[in-house]
């Protein structure tokens, strides 16, 4: 009798210890998952780090970011075509993108009623989901001719539209967290400045925008690294001209389409495919800044 | 100028902000449908592309992309939600958990073609040597995973506080308690975020390219380690690479991929209004 309530016992104690292995075994396994992200940011600046070393090797510094000419056939990898093209590009986004999207955030947000909201927000949330490569087509078949015909350009495939598409891209970036930040202003500061006599649009543009700032400069940050990022549609739109730009009429070359244009083409081990990864290394520091940028910003808009 | 005119000034222009980022939204999604819709035909998805691209239909890219799609939910979703679970349940607030938070920012605004070169880099190049599906769904994982982690952890923070102190009390474990409280009752926001995650790895095209897309194939992909064509690859080599390949294709091709993420988009949207519907507290 006593021995058989042993045996039950011990065997209800090793059930225990396995439960207690099982539940220390999961913990473990979350607490590997919570810093996965921590550790893929490190690797992929591993990774490029290790292939675009050897551009760096062979290549100063210098020469990589402002040689003024990128011919992989020749063996020149001067950096400074594309990243202007890059910066051009992005510019254009943010001169077009901002101010239309900061302005569509505050109507969205303080002064559409409810049921025009209703009808634009989704609409930008589809404008969010249209897969970059969409966008690419109907800027080449629709935007890029239009353009062609309307400036008399020999090609459409230019700065400009590509400008005029990221702008669209970074839009809902830009709008979603503006409107993020504006929706965070206290109802309080709205009846304080309306009951001072101020007008509905003098409390938006002297009291709500204000308190709003650093969440709509980190939309607008975050924007731009949306527009600096993207690959396949500036590929599709912008021409592809590897040539320091002079006009938002002329083709440009961004680095991503660089990248996405060139490194199925090049030999694995080739001083082309290391230096593509240089080119890519350069764009992660850029976002990755940006980023970072934006995050104080709206650490500091929820404070 | 007086206060009433500026005012209406003003609010006009914002109008018109809204105008210019709505109209186009429409007018392409006008333009897609009408141009693409001739080409909506059942021959249209049960045929292989043909004649170097510019017959037949798109079965072989939908096929690769729901097998990518198939692929990325597998890795994805489980190590978004346990990630997930970890900055809601189990992480406490300091150094580490700003890292965390640091980190999926950053991924979150890593380029998509960076993503591509990572992809490469360490799936083709270093283990697998090949391009292949294992290494396109891969790379797409990654990609999503901050988009996963992100919805799913907000959806668990939602579970009222006394739900865990109930189950506790009980004597049930931290573990358990997440398992069959927090979790199921979070489980309608987890799934809103992982479809919005997939819809992104659906029309993403950048990070595929060097990690699985094939130019044409004249057979579907017969194992994870072959490579495969894919929708929005499909889409980007015939309005670029194939001269002669007619716009029916080309729209039809873009309308089934907007289709797809959109679709997608929606099945979320009526999941979370669903939930927020029956939400009992």
């Amino acid at each position: 009798m006593d021995s058989q309530f042993e045996t039950e016992y011990a065997a209800k104690e090793l059930k225990k210890e396995h439960f207690r292995f099982k539940e220390w075994l999961i913990e473990r396994i979350i607490q590997v998952s919570g810093i996965i992200t921590i550790i893929t940011v490190v690797l992929i600046f591993i990774f490029l780090l290790r292939y675009a070393c050897p551009t760096f090797k062979e290549n100063s510094l210098s020469s990589l970011l402002l040689g003024r000419s990128w011919y992989p056939l020749s063996g020149t990898f001067g950096m400074l075509p594309l990243i202007l093209g890059s910066f051009m590009v992005t510019i254009g986004a943010v001169v077009v993108g901002v101010p239309i999207g900061v302005g569509a955030a505050i109507y969205i947000g303080e002064i559409a009623p409810n049921r025009v909201r209703e009808i634009l927000k989704p609409t930008v949330e589809v404008l969010a989901a249209i897969p970059s490569v969409v966008i690419g087509f109907l800027g080449m078949v629709l935007l890029a001719p239009f353009l062609q015909n309307l400036l008399k350009l020999p090609t459409g495939l230019t700065a400009l539209a590509g400008s005029i598409m990221l702008a669209f891209m970074a839009m809902p970036t830009i709008i979603s967290i503006s409107e993020d930040a504006l929706h965070a202003v206290p109802q309080d500061y709205r009846a304080g400045s309306l009951a001072m006599g101020a007008t509905k649009w003098q409390t938006i543009s002297r009291v709500v925008v204000p308190a709003a700032r650093s969440g709509i400069l980190a939309a607008c940050m975050l924007g731009i690294g949306r527009a600096i990022g993207e690959t396949m549609t500036v590929l599709m739109v912008t021409g592809n001209a590897a040539v320091i730009p002079h006009t938002y009429l002329q083709p440009v070359r961004t680095m991503t389409a660089t990248i996405a244009a060139e490194m199925g083409e090049t030999a694995q081990g080739s001083s082309q495919f290391y230096s593509l990864f240089a080119v890519g290394l350069v764009l992660f520091l850029i976002t990755f800044i940006i980023n970072l940028v934006a995050d104080l910003a709206l650490q500091k808009s929820r404070r | 100028m007086n206060p009433k005119v500026s005012e209406s000034v003003a609010f006009n222009m914002l109008r018109a902000c809204s105008f210019v980022v709505v109209a186009p939204v429409l007018l392409v999604l006008y333009f897609l449908i009408s141009n693409g819709w001739t080409a909506m035909t059942w021959n249209f998805f049960t045929q292989m592309p043909r004649n170097g691209m510019s017959e037949g239909g798109i079965l072989s890219p939908i096929i690769g992309t729901l097998y990518l799609m198939a692929g990325t939910a597998i890795v994805s979703l489980p190590l978004g939600l346990l990630s997930a679970i970890y900055l809601s349940e189990y992480a406490k607030p300091g150094p580490l958990m700003r890292l965390i938070r640091l980190a999926i920012v950053n991924l979150a605004g890593v380029p998509s073609i960076v993503y591509g070169l990572f992809g490469y880099a360490i799936f083709v190049l270093l283990v697998m040597h090949v391009e292949c599906i294992l290494a396109g769904a891969l790379t797409l994982s990654i990609m999503v995973l901050p988009v996963i982690i992100v919805a799913a952890e907000e959806a668990l923070k939602t579970v009222p506080q006394s739900f865990r102190e109930a189950s506790l009390a009980l004597g049930a474990t931290k573990w358990q308690t997440v398992r069959r409280v927090v979790i199921p009752n979070a489980l309608p926001g987890i799934i809103t975020g992982g479809i919005l995650g997939l819809s992104r790895a659906a029309g993403e095209t950048a990070p595929i390219l060097f990690t699985v897309a094939a130019f044409y194939m004249p057979n579907l992909p017969k194992s994870v380690f072959d490579k495969a064509m894919c929708l929005p690859y499909h889409l980007y080599i015939i309005s670029t690479q194939v001269p002669d390949a007619p716009p029916r294709i080309q729209w039809g091709t873009a309308l089934t991929l907007l289709l797809i993420v959109l679709g997608m988009n929606i099945i979320a949207a009526i999941i979370r209004m669903q939930y927020r519907r029956k939400r009992a507290w």
